[in-house]
């Protein structure tokens, strides 16, 4: 009786957890220490934080730490964390022009106002392994930073460069509706078509992988969108909330994040006197340039009117790039079927029968 | 139970919301109900939907319990459960008639349930057109209009194809004249449990965030033809191999080159075994 053994029951889940801790400590290093990981897997966590869409750097790496790194098993545990907290106010808009910069670059001109900051990017470095690092220790690290200077002026406001495109009316103006409440996924359920806060949402708590298959899709030939990068930007925004009881808008705190603004460089029809270029805006937490690129890409593709590829269908992109959903789904086959089973084998014994009677 | 949780895990206006939910699904019955699926410490696919209900609902008082696919001690329904004891503490049961609220995957229990119950599904696809319309905009249309056409051409073109209707489990039903629903994927032997039910039916998917039910006391029919009517599984002439039932919906097990039958709700075969002739409705003929 087999399958019966399946059913293992409650002590043979207890085992089944026991083993997962076995093997991510069975080995001789002593346990990963959670800052560590925070501090030196810091793209990891951003990642999980990002898809997870919670911002909470140490419990992004403890769930890495947990995960043995599984990523999108990390940013599963990280949001349903988030199904803990209560939902007690929205922010204010982040103006991303007040970003402390960490990297700033533009594709669109050689030189803008502000200038190309390139920051910590590893856009040109030879991929080489560095077999050094195998043997790293606190000495090459002091003897990298040997001082480090505290009292340099933080940059000052810098301007964006899609501002300028937009006083030469080559881009359309933002239309700003004040006291526009955001449709928020988190607390409806999707409707199609999906008002432009709700795809900015999905896309921004999407998982990295799945949006830039799709995006690459688009730039590869399954559509035109012709993207210039007007601006991609990394760094600290201040993050401000209305108080709930003095109604002043106070800062809560600092958010690192990436944007990118798109220039989809085709005329389009804007509503204004002249064709213009059209804008596609990505924005995610932490340190993620390439998912954030796929979200601009993926917000012009989204504006298609007449939608002929997937990566221009608003329903196919939004319900295949979360991996909570995805993945959960993909692993829910490992339960087991037995019942549904019986009804197909039934329908086809049934088939078969009357098809060998007929025969 | 677990520390630093709230009871029932998920926030109160979240369960707030919820039990809104329900209570419009239950108004319009058949309907889906868009709401707010919040994610659990559980993955989609594995019951979400069910367990936000189940979680919104439950009281300290409720007794539970959980199957997956008829049986008590499944993987998943063990897991199910241990989540909801953890954070509830609340009793738990494997007898049907002694749980308020029974969270199911896949089969409605054998036993007759009463007005005192409610019967909680895990829906992993809400929409039953979904088999002939992908795209989800058209399926509401479809509803909103009672357009139903193409699945009716489906089921049509099924008997011509095959001489019959390939639908195993998840057999699509029409609720209360109106709106045509899944009943989940419960085999075909559980649909007529559906029609004029004394207990309230409610059903959650997760991923697909849409929550629907079926009232008590509400019609329920299989879609069928006049000259092709509707047929359950069929056992004839098998029976359990551990209770020897000849009218419960059986599990096919593989032993050795031989097939023995064995009951899918496990919690009603233990009974039927200590005795045979336990009647699988309480209510008097």
């Amino acid at each position: 009786m087999g399958y019966v053994a399946v059913k293992g029951g409650e002590s043979a889940i207890l085992n089944a957890e026991k083993l997962v801790d076995y093997f991510r400590l069975k080995g001789e290093t002593q346990p990963l220490n959670v800052k560590a990981i925070k501090e030196q897997l810091r793209l990891a966590c951003d990642k999980v934080m990002s898809e997870a869409s919670l911002y909470a750097p140490e419990l992004a790496a403890l769930a890495l730490k947990q995960t043995e790194a599984d990523t999108i098993e990390a940013s599963f545990l990280l949001r349903a964390y988030r199904s803990t907290l209560s939902r007690i106010g929205y922010s204010e808009p982040v103006d991303t022009e007040e970003m402390f910069i960490l990297r700033r670059i533009s594709s669109a001109f050689k030189d803008i106002p502000g200038g190309q900051i390139l920051g910590p990017t590893r856009d040109y470095v030879l991929r080489l392994l560095r077999f050094e690092l195998l043997e790293e220790r606190k000495e090459d690290k002091e003897k990298l930073f040997p001082k480090i200077d505290e009292d340099e002026e933080p940059p000052k406001r810098i301007p964006k460069v899609i501002n300028i495109l937009r006083e030469e009316g080559l881009l359309p103006k933002p239309k700003i509706k004040k006291d526009e409440k955001p449709y928020d996924i988190t607390r409806c359920a999707l409707v199609f078509p999906l008002p432009r806060s709700g795809i900015l949402q999905a896309l921004a708590r999407g998982e990295e992988g799945a949006m830039m298959a799709i995006a690459y899709s688009s730039m590869r030939g399954y559509g035109d969108i012709h993207p210039t990068l007007a601006e991609l930007r990394v760094g600290f925004v201040p993050l401000k909330i209305k108080h709930p009881l003095t109604g002043e808008i106070v800062k809560v705190g600092d958010i690192l994040v990436t944007e990118t603004e798109i220039i989809a460089g085709k005329p389009t029809e804007t509503g204004e006197d002249v064709p213009q270029f059209s804008l596609g805006y990505g924005l995610v937490f932490g340190h993620n340039e390439r998912k954030s690129i796929c979200m601009a890409m993926l917000d012009v593709t989204l504006k298609t009117e007449n939608p002929k590829h997937p990566a221009e269908d608003q329903e196919f992109v939004i319900y295949h790039i979360d991996s909570i959903e995805s993945s959960g789904f993909t692993n829910h086959w490992k339960l087991p079927h037995y019942v549904t089973f019986q009804s197909d084998l039934d329908r086809l014994r049934k088939i078969q029968k009357e098809k060998r009677k007929n025969d | 139970m677990i520390k630093g949780y709230n009871f029932a895990f998920i926030d109160e206006y979240a369960k707030r919301e919820i039990r809104r939910k329900i209570l419009k699904a239950v108004s319009i019955p058949g309907y889906q109900v868009p709401f707010g699926s919040r994610e659990l410490p559980i993955a989609r696919g594995w019951g979400t939907g069910g367990l936000q209900i189940t979680l919104s609902l439950i009281g300290k008082e409720d007794i539970l319990k959980v199957i997956d696919q008829g049986c008590d001690e499944s993987v998943n329904a063990v897991n199910i459960k241990r989540f909801v004891k953890a954070t509830t503490g609340v009793s738990i049961t494997t007898d049907t008639l002694k749980a308020t609220i029974i969270q199911t995957r896949h089969r409605i229990p054998e036993e007759e349930l009463t007005e005192t119950q409610i019967l909680v599904f895990q829906v992993p696809y809400p929409e039953p057109l979904r088999l002939v319309e992908p795209q989800e905009s058209e399926t509401r249309r479809m509803h909103a209009e009672a357009d139903y056409a193409k699945i009716w051409v489906y089921l049509y073109e099924n008997i011509v194809r095959w001489g019959e209707i390939t639908i195993g489990a998840r057999y699509p039903v029409l609720v209360n004249g109106r709106y045509i629903m899944d009943p989940s994927p419960i085999p075909r032997y559980d649909v007529p449990k559906l029609n004029y039910a004394r207990t309230l039916y409610l059903f959650g998917a997760g991923r697909e965030k849409r929550i629907y039910a079926v009232p008590p006391f509400t019609e329920i029919k299989p879609l069928e033809f006049e000259d092709h009517k509707f047929r359950i599984e069929d056992f004839t002439d098998k029976c359990c191999a551990l209770c020897g039932s000849k009218d419960t919906f059986l599990d096919e097990i593989i032993d050795g080159d031989k097939r023995i039958f064995t009951c899918s709700d496990t919690s009603f075969c233990k009974k039927r075994r200590k005795n045979p002739n336990i009647p699988k409705s309480s209510r008097k003929k």
